[in-house]
């Protein structure tokens, strides 16, 4: 007894190193576990307040562009609004309250980052507008990511530029489905696989989001093919996208809640 | 002493805020940020409680990790860095540094910079391998720990020489 007391008073720096390593590298290797574990995120009082605060200053410096944004989305928006509502003018009847499927938020980020291989985004909205985990999130422009962790006022986003996420996209062309990926090289230019060799492909299709996870709707544009190559056995095809989206510089977004996630994860789950 | 606590203190919370307001959205070509948090670690006084500095430096690791959302690999890093310092002062600086603990203030350069190099690549070497997590991207791991390393060590040479006239106790 006495002379393991003695070890440990003796090794006593190692071991309070050792033990430290260790906390760091359990909490490094769940943050890289796919999307339920991140113990320390920026979700919180302490760094949401400060990086409101900050934002809340640099935000100012690109107002004009972040209007001229919202502006071409608004203009977008007012033609689809008036362009529904003269086809159905005649027998109109207000049912958009009663089965919307879709509920939109709009949030902005207070944080980006788009430089690491794990990207995360923070968002100025959290558990007070009942946002919650799995919801995707979009831009004027197209896909952003999903709401990893929430607290009471804030919310972090895995972005799609992340090695660990991926989201199920397809040609807008022909119903041929894969999955996006992000290598970690480009914040422009994401990676689409598993799109069969038999679908025909061109510089130039559009891709968009395939509606089949209860995360995003369907038809939310993602990017355009820059290149494209068959992978090594020769039965799919290796896509680059490059993203209509500037990762790099967002800052209006829309969190988008499916309220039939819970029962398609549910009819998902009793198959299984 | 009380001077020297409150210089400690309010060193380590404007190096944490530079770096997660200004520091870590630099994005210099891309990706390349540097990291010069860590002379909170380098310029702590060399006669110290080691359990106390080693709990400092993961506690201020675990922070940054908190506003950039990296799991643990900054106090992982840090933690490292702050474990190894004792050898990395005798080889820059002597065997005799404990004896009559140096200044930093008024070190050679060249010592000075040794010093500084060889703390920050271990440092950045354990940050982008924890990062990166990937032991078939190795390269891509000595080239992000190439790259920072270079910013980050210009940038706490350059703060060293500026401030380090203040620094003098």
């Amino acid at each position: 007894m006495q002379q393991i007391v003695n070890f440990i008073l003796r090794n006593k720096t190692f071991l309070l190193f050792a033990l430290l390593l260790f906390i760091s590298v359990m909490l490094t290797i769940q943050s890289h576990s796919y999307h339920r574990s991140r113990l320390i995120n920026s979700a919180n009082f302490l760094s949401g307040g400060l990086y409101n605060t900050s934002n809340s200053i640099s935000e100012y410096f690109d107002l004009k562009n972040q209007n001229k944004l919202l502006q071409e989305d608004n203009k977008r928006l007012k033609s689809i609004l008036y362009n529904t509502q003269q086809r159905k003018d005649s027998s109109y009847i207000d049912s958009t309250n009663y089965n919307k499927k879709y509920k939109f938020t709009a949030a902005q980020v207070i944080r980006n980052s788009y430089a690491a291989t794990n990207n995360i985004l923070l968002l100025n909205k959290g558990d007070n507008d009942s946002i919650k985990q799995d919801f995707g999130v979009v831009s004027s422009k197209g896909i952003i990511g999903i709401v990893e962790k929430t607290n009471r006022n804030y919310a972090t986003v895995l972005s799609i530029l992340n090695t660990t996420s991926s989201i199920s996209a397809k040609l807008k062309k022909t119903p041929h489905f894969g999955s996006l990926k992000w290598n970690g090289n480009s914040p422009n230019t994401i990676q689409l696989s598993e799109i069969p060799k038999i679908a025909t492909v061109a510089k130039g299709d559009t891709v968009i989001t395939s509606g089949r996870s209860a995360i995003f709707p369907k038809g939310i544009p993602v990017g355009t093919i820059s290149n494209f190559k068959l992978d090594k056995a020769e039965n799919y095809y290796e896509i680059d996208i490059m993203l209509f989206n500037d990762m790099t510089s967002i800052e209006h977004v829309y969190i988008i809640e499916n309220k039939d996630a819970k029962i398609i994860e549910n009819i998902l789950k009793d198959n299984d | 002493m009380t001077n020297l606590l409150s210089i400690h203190t309010i060193r380590f919370i404007v190096l944490l805020l530079i770096q997660v307001l200004l520091l870590s959205h630099v994005n210099f070509l891309g990706n390349i940020n540097p990291y010069p948090y860590i002379l909170f670690v380098l310029l702590f006084p060399v006669k110290n409680n080691r359990l106390i500095f080693i709990l400092l430096s993961f506690l201020l690791g675990l922070l940054i990790d908190m506003f950039l959302d990296s799991g643990g690999i900054h106090a992982a890093a840090t933690a490292t860095i702050a474990f190894i310092r004792p050898a990395a002062l005798k080889f820059s600086f002597g065997a005799v540094y404990e004896h009559n603990a140096i200044k930093f203030g008024n070190v050679d350069f060249g010592q000075r910079i040794t010093y500084i190099t060889i703390l920050v690549l271990i440092h950045h070497f354990i940050l982008f391998l924890l990062e990166i997590f990937n032991f078939s991207k190795i390269l891509l791991v000595l080239k992000n720990t190439l790259f920072s390393s270079i910013f980050t060590i210009l940038l706490c040479v350059l703060i060293t020489i500026i401030f380090g006239g203040t620094n003098k106790k």
